[in-house]
């Protein structure tokens, strides 16, 4: 039945609408169609008194139908069906007009034109409406768990906060063990706490909690369905140990004879090839790398036919030799599991840009390295245990020299934004050099200090007052090797000179990014990211933590790059997002998604061929397609490839749209 | 204009010798800037008065010796009130005409000074006390 008795309330959103559209005479306008019972305007239709008077107006003029017309419905749809539905009225019997984007804002040189635009827009809607049905939300089962990716401290905090409300939550880590990059750090900033003191409590908590199921050395693969109910498919990659034997004895690692850079010492030490990924991981377990070890490399050939193995010729297995538990199988144990859940939330933490990045800042030397890399030279339980050598000859350095903002505030050759740690982090790492070894001269070249967090600039003064550390103001453009030396050339643009120094040493405060492997990882998750990695949130200021998709968060420096502070804060926001989420038994969701009209449906498929949600599967037995209210996500691709008009979205059928579509393109 | 670092300036003797002369620690000024935009004097100075701190925190103090600016510091305090990190910059200021001055040298001989008897006392004591301190 088309609706007899609707309502327009025109909105002057202050002076927005009503500086350019004379909003008086749209409703006399719209006031004399038949069909309309009643129309006003209102200074702000938001507003609680504008509320107030949509709901009292449909039960004084006992509307069946309002079109406000305000500003996008992205904004107030929801605040003005709210108020229909206090007042006893569908709430899909209320339609937004947009005539501040559409007509004030672009026509505000023309308000003769804005005006009639504005009524067109208005009658185009109404003529919308009148073929609206009623409708109830469709209730979707909620699967009560939640999926964090990435084990860094974000993912841990997001982890065991769900897990000790009751909810059973998978952690993906991509690394043999949780901790990220907080772990590699030598002391943390402001208050110098050993970071491996106050996170493997927390290492250990995750690993022994009993709502968490933790897959490290695993990566997601692929996601399915929507919000409240995802399917995730998780691979655990080739170990080729069998980890319910391993002990984490270390017994293997002594006898290993291959040598290769370590990950966790990012290069600044060795490990063998079979490695556990440092001695508080979680969990500690052994793990071959494929490419160095001697055995799987020679299988591999064999495999490949490249080299035909000899008889009686004894291949490396002196781990497995020493293995007591017999834990070594040398076997491809890479296996892909699959997991239900309601949330999931994204912390994959950040990258550093590597020293090789800046040649002209003596990248290519050995002695010139990141800062990530100098954290693991300053850990007590690092390479050096903690007394700063110079990774070329193991000496202890004379002089170093800290140069900020290495790839960060250059948006010619490198990136815009300021990567916001590295001040901090620079000035810790020059007060735990001159601790130390206090005869160390520390050279620290910065553009600005940017030490705006808690303790922070009083963390900055100490290093000026206590410490004896060198602060040249001035973004240092040429590093090149004098001798033994590296002469470093800056400025002080203070004094207004050039400042030329020698010195043993250059750690870069390398520019931040999010991890490598976000894109692909966001693409299976249908979330933004921005051209530097860092994922996108719904709203920078008011939705920091949510993206999109409904039902998938970020935490931590995966969102942009962070301290430990702001990432275990985002951490359990996340965490409380999703919980927020998962408490309900039932989800509402929005019935406004496509029907088939099984009457007319030929079963051809063209609808289900451009569902992006494989929300359509065609009946076998009657041969009519049929949608999934779960998986529909009303976008109408379908509907506008269907031959016989049978499958449409509802209260966007083609008569509603057509009807509107004549009206906004009469001649104007 | 370039210079060169060659020692850490924290060992720097002249820089020992302004901070123990003085009693400040130099190396706490953060280049805010203010004790020069607040000095009276210091449209008049070849150096100004927070450049003072960045050339003694580069181990520079020869530049110093060299500069006006000491000279021209009207010992008014104004600075010294000012500074976010209370540094005491007139006593720096002192520090550097000392370190100037303090070279076993005697820069007035009495018995050179001509009228010395129509002199006010007050004027010779003041003049030894500015230049042979
Ligand atoms: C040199 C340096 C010094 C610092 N010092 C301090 C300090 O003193 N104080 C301080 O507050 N902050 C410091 N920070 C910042 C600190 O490291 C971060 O705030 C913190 O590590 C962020 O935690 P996170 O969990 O968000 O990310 P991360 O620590 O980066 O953890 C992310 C985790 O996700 C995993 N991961 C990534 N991609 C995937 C994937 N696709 N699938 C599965 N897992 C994945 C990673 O392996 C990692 O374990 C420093 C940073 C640097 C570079
Ligand atoms: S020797 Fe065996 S049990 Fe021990 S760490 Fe190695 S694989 Fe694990
Ligand atoms: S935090 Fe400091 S060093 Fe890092 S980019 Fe910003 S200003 Fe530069
Ligand atoms: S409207 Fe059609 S194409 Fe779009 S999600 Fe629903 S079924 Fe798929
Ligand atoms: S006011 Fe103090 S801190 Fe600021 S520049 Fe002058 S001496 Fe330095």
């Amino acid at each position: 039945m088309a609706m007899k008795r609707i309502g327009v309330f025109i909105c002057h959103c202050g002076r927005n609408i009503a500086g350019t559209v004379d909003v008086k005479r749209v409703a006399e306008e719209i006031g004399k169609r038949e069909d309309v019972a009643f129309s006003t305007t209102y200074i702000f239709m938001c507003s609680q008194p504008g509320q107030k008077l949509i709901e009292d107006s449909i039960k004084k003029y006992n509307l069946d139908g309002v079109v406000v017309a305000n500003c996008s419905p992205t904004l107030h749809e929801r605040t003005m069906r709210n108020a229909a539905a206090r007042a006893g009225l569908n709430p899909y019997r209320v339609e937004i007009a947009n005539i501040r984007e559409w007509a004030a804002w672009p026509h505000e040189d023309n308000p003769e034109a804005a005006t009639r635009k504005a009524i067109r827009i208005i009658n185009a809607t109404i003529e919308k409406l009148k073929a609206n049905a009623s409708l109830e939300p469709i209730e979707v089962p909620v699967t009560r768990r939640a999926l964090v990716i990435g084990g860094g401290v974000a993912g841990m905090q997001a982890a065991l906060d769900l897990a000790d409300s009751g909810i059973e939550t998978i952690l993906v880590e991509k690394e043999s063990s949780i901790g990220g990059n907080m772990f590699r750090l030598s002391e943390t900033f402001p208050t110098l706490d050993c970071p491996q003191c106050i996170l493997t409590p927390k290492m250990n908590d995750v690993g022994g909690h009993p709502n968490i199921k933790l897959y490290t050395y695993s990566e997601v693969e692929d996601v399915e369905g929507f919000m409240g109910n995802f399917k995730v498919k998780i691979k655990k990659k080739a170990t080729f140990v069998d980890w319910d034997k391993c002990t984490g004895c270390g017994e293997c690692l002594r006898v290993c004879p291959v040598h290769v850079d370590s990950e966790f010492d990012l290069g600044m030490a060795k490990r063998t090839s079979i490695y556990i990924a440092n001695e508080q991981a979680v969990p500690l377990k052994a793990l071959i790398d494929e490419n160095s070890c001697i055995r799987l490399q020679f299988e591999k050939k064999v495999r490949e036919g490249k080299i035909k193995p000899k008889k009686n010729v004894k291949i490396c297995s002196k781990c497995a030799d020493v293995c007591e538990p017999k834990a070594i199988h040398f076997q491809n144990n890479e296996e892909i599991v699959e997991e239900n859940v309601g949330a999931i939330i994204v912390a994959t933490g950040y990258e550093v840009v590597p020293a090789e990045a800046f040649p002209e800042l003596g990248g290519k030397y050995p002695d010139v390295i990141t800062a990530l890399q100098f954290e693991r030279l300053l850990a007590p339980s690092g390479p050096t245990a903690g007394v700063p050598r110079r990774p070329s000859d193991g000496k202890i350095p004379d002089s170093i020299a800290f140069l900020h903002c290495v790839g960060s505030r250059d948006p010619q050759n490198g990136v815009p934004y300021c990567s916001r740690i590295c001040c901090m982090y620079t000035i810790k790492q020059a007060m735990l050099v001159k601790h130390a070894r206090p005869d160390i001269a520390v050279y620290d070249f910065y553009i600005d200090i940017r030490s705006n967090g808690k303790g922070y600039e009083e963390f900055y003064h100490r290093a000026k007052e206590e410490y004896g550390v060198n602060f040249i103001r001035g973004k240092v453009s040429k590093v090149y090797k004098v001798g033994d030396k590296y002469r470093v050339q800056g400025v002080d643009t203070l004094t207004g000179r050039i400042i030329e120094v020698d010195v043993d040493m250059v750690v870069l405060a390398t520019a931040a990014k999010g991890s490598s492997t976000v894109k692909e990882l966001a693409k299976k998750l249908r979330i933004p990211y921005d051209e530097w990695g860092w994922l996108k949130e719904t709203h920078l200021k008011l939705k920091p933590l949510e993206t999109p998709v409904g039902g998938v968060f970020i935490a931590g420096a995966a969102q942009f790059i962070k301290d430990i502070t702001d990432s275990v804060s985002q951490g359990s926001g996340a965490a409380a997002k999703a919980m927020a989420l998962l408490a309900k038994p039932e989800l509402e969701k929005e019935p406004l998604l496509a029907k088939v009209d099984q009457e007319i449906c030929a079963g051809c498929g063209r609808c289900k061929d451009q569902c992006a949600y494989d929300a359509i599967s065609i009946d076998p037995v009657r041969h009519v397609a049929v949608v999934n209210e779960a998986l529909c996500e009303g976008c109408g691709a379908c509907s506008a490839n269907c031959p016989t008009t049978a499958i449409q979205v509802v209260n966007f059928k083609k008569g509603q749209i057509i009807r509107a579509v004549d009206i906004l393109a009469e001649v104007f | 204009m370039k210079y060169t670092i060659k020692e850490d300036p924290h060992k720097n003797e002249l820089v020992q010798k302004v901070i123990e002369i003085s009693g400040e620690n130099i190396f706490s000024c953060y280049q805010c800037g203010r004790c020069s935009s607040g000095c009276p004097m210091a449209e008049f100075m070849d150096v100004l008065p927070n450049q003072v701190f960045m050339f003694l925190q580069e181990g520079d103090v020869d530049t110093l010796l060299k500069a006006k600016t000491p000279w021209i510091c009207a010992a008014c305090f104004t600075c010294t009130v000012r500074c976010p990190v209370g540094l005491d910059l007139a006593a720096v200021m002192e520090a550097i005409r000392e370190l100037q001055l303090r070279k076993n040298y005697d820069y007035i001989d009495p018995y050179k000074v001509e009228d010395r008897e129509e002199l006010p006392p007050i004027a010779m004591v003041s003049n030894f006390r500015k230049f042979t301190p």
